[in-house]
């Protein structure tokens, strides 16, 4: 991106009635790597690409357990990232507490992003590096948002953000018009096909990808690797649904029984509108 | 005061016992600690019992107008049940101008739910457990909101009837009362009480024990008014009275029997 004299801090307006800082934050979230968000009627599915920043190390933590009826995905500063989770945390427990019932999805998302507009108008702070998929529930049901850097937020049926998440977000403007009628097993399918647009050239493996879901009735789960790697292995049998990527000669199995996970657990549902993505950087 | 004595004649400083002080300062009249507040540790205007029992389409409450002043029934045109955004009522009991305060937090509290417009309602459930966490709060700063509070409401088809107390307790019950109520009331409530009652069925024991609590509260009057809550709204009744029989057998000779009586 280019320097110029109107972004050494966050209080300035360039003239082009613009905030440098708030826009270099978001950089810092289309470089992070890829995290993706998709919903059905019943469920919210977020899948990341997990990038070990060496061999030797183990991969960065992207998927956050909030409640057990929220969770999120992030890409870019994790570190900015898993403060936020702490204060989304904090929040739906603080409620709990007070009305002994779970916090509404959509009010919580609207908390953050005025935590993140508080950044964007101190000269002493700087905006979160960071961009949240919030996946959640309340009495309409489930939703899925996108909290930016800037402090907006919008409601989404699918997203993708970070580095090479433009892959992703086309094969979901594909095929989001069939998401709210899938079941748990087939929207889990499209959020791995998702993210293997986003791998490119890479194999996709439960080493280098992460998925969690949560549902009505079901709290959110991480799923562990060998659950996760029972789903990668049976999108083989699905290879009609793969467009540009070559195949490199996986034979057809079965699609395997996968477990059911997640205890009962009331969910709550409202009614949201869907907003078109509003954000700053499509 | 026996140890004054034993001091060798300081009688005085021993008898100045109206000002709170450290044992071991000085003696002064203003005090260097400051006294608890004790005038949050009784009630002034009063209300008497309310009842609730839940019937087959929602809740029913109950209670009687008055607002006593000590022994005087001072205001007879008190509304101690309100209702709390469109599928809960609260009834409340004791003092009058604590279940004021305790309506304008949750009317304030139902505004900021309403704002939000997405859809999400505070159901009595959640109202509860908010009231709650007030009543109990306030009770360990030792400045009680002296009310027993009566929380019914239905939301979903799923029907809640519960109480709070000052300093903090709090349960769900099919049926609930508070002060009086609870002694001449609910007796009878756990003997003619049944599951999924119809409405007439429900006022029809209501009035029994509003009339039984007319009979035996001194703080009680003969106008009430009833509250209730189905999924398709809430109606609260103009004040009403009910017909009393001063010339039953029990009124005849009171005291017949008690000891020490004339």
């Amino acid at each position: 991106m280019f320097r110029n004299q109107y972004d050494t801090d966050v209080t300035t307006w360039s003239p082009a009635g613009r905030l440098h800082q708030v826009e270099y934050a978001m950089e810092a979230v289309k470089q992070g790597s890829a995290a993706i968000g998709l919903r059905s009627k019943t469920y919210v599915v977020l899948a990341t690409v997990n990038k070990a920043s060496s061999e030797l190390s183990a991969h960065q933590k992207k998927l956050f357990k909030i409640d057990n009826h929220i969770g999120i995905a992030m890409a870019g500063l994790t570190a900015d990232g898993r403060v936020l989770s702490r204060y989304m945390r904090s929040e739906c427990i603080n409620h709990h507490f007070v009305f002994e019932s779970p916090l509404p999805v959509g009010r919580l998302v609207v908390q953050v992003a005025d935590k993140a507009q508080v950044c964007t108008q101190r000269s002493w702070k700087r905006p979160y590096g960071v961009g949240l998929l919030v996946a959640g529930l309340d009495e309409a049901g489930p939703h899925l948002y996108y909290n930016c850097p800037s402090g907006n937020y919008a409601e989404y049926h699918a997203f993708a953000i970070g580095s090479r998440s433009q892959a992703a977000k086309t094969y979901l403007e594909r095929k989001f018009e069939t998401f709210m009628e899938c079941t748990k097993e087939e929207l889990i399918r499209h959020a791995l096909f998702a993210v293997k647009e986003s791998l490119q050239e890479e194999e996709l493996s439960s080493g280098n990808c992460g998925v969690a879901v949560v549902g009505i009735d079901e709290p959110f789960v991480v799923l562990d690797p060998k659950t996760l790697q029972a789903y990668i292995e049976a999108l083989d049998s699905g290879k009609d649904e793969m467009q540009t990527i070559e195949e490199t000669g996986a034979d057809d199995r079965q699609s395997s029984q996968v477990p059911q996970e997640g205890t009962g657990s009331r969910g709550i549902s409202v009614g949201a509108s869907e907003d078109t993505p509003t954000d700053m950087e499509t | 005061m026996a140890w004054a004595k034993e001091n060798g004649g300081n009688n005085k400083a021993a008898e100045l016992n109206y000002v709170d002080r450290s044992l071991d300062g000085p003696s002064h009249n203003f005090s260097l600690m400051p006294t608890p507040s004790k005038h949050t540790q009784y009630p002034y205007v009063t209300g008497s019992s309310v009842l609730g029992i839940k019937y087959k389409d929602g809740i029913l409450l109950a209670s009687d107008t008055a607002g006593c002043y000590g022994s005087t029934v001072r205001y007879k045109s008190v509304e101690r049940l309100k209702r709390i955004g469109d599928n809960t009522i609260l009834g409340a009991s004791g003092e009058i101008s604590d279940f004021q305060a305790i309506t304008n937090l949750l009317d304030e509290l139902i505004t900021e739910d309403w704002m939000w417009d997405d859809g999400n309602k505070l159901g009595p459930f959640e109202i509860h457990n908010y009231l709650n966490r007030v009543m109990y709060n306030r009770r360990n700063k030792f400045d009680p909101l002296w009310n027993s509070l009566v929380l019914g409401g239905i939301k979903k088809g799923k029907k809640y009837l519960g109480m709070v107390s000052m300093i903090g307790v709090h349960f769900q019950d099919n049926h609930v009362a508070t002060g009086f109520g609870n002694h001449l009331a609910r007796p009878i409530f756990r003997d003619e009480w049944k599951e999924d009652m119809t409405l007439e069925e429900g006022v029809k024991l209501l009035e029994k024990c509003l009339l039984v609590l007319f009979y035996r509260d001194r703080s009680a009057i003969n106008k009430f008014q009833m509250a209730n809550v189905t999924e398709g709204g809430i109606t609260i009744t103009e004040p009403f009275a009910l017909k009393v029989n001063w010339e039953l057998e029990a009124f005849r000779n009171p005291t017949k029997g008690a000891e020490g009586s004339w």
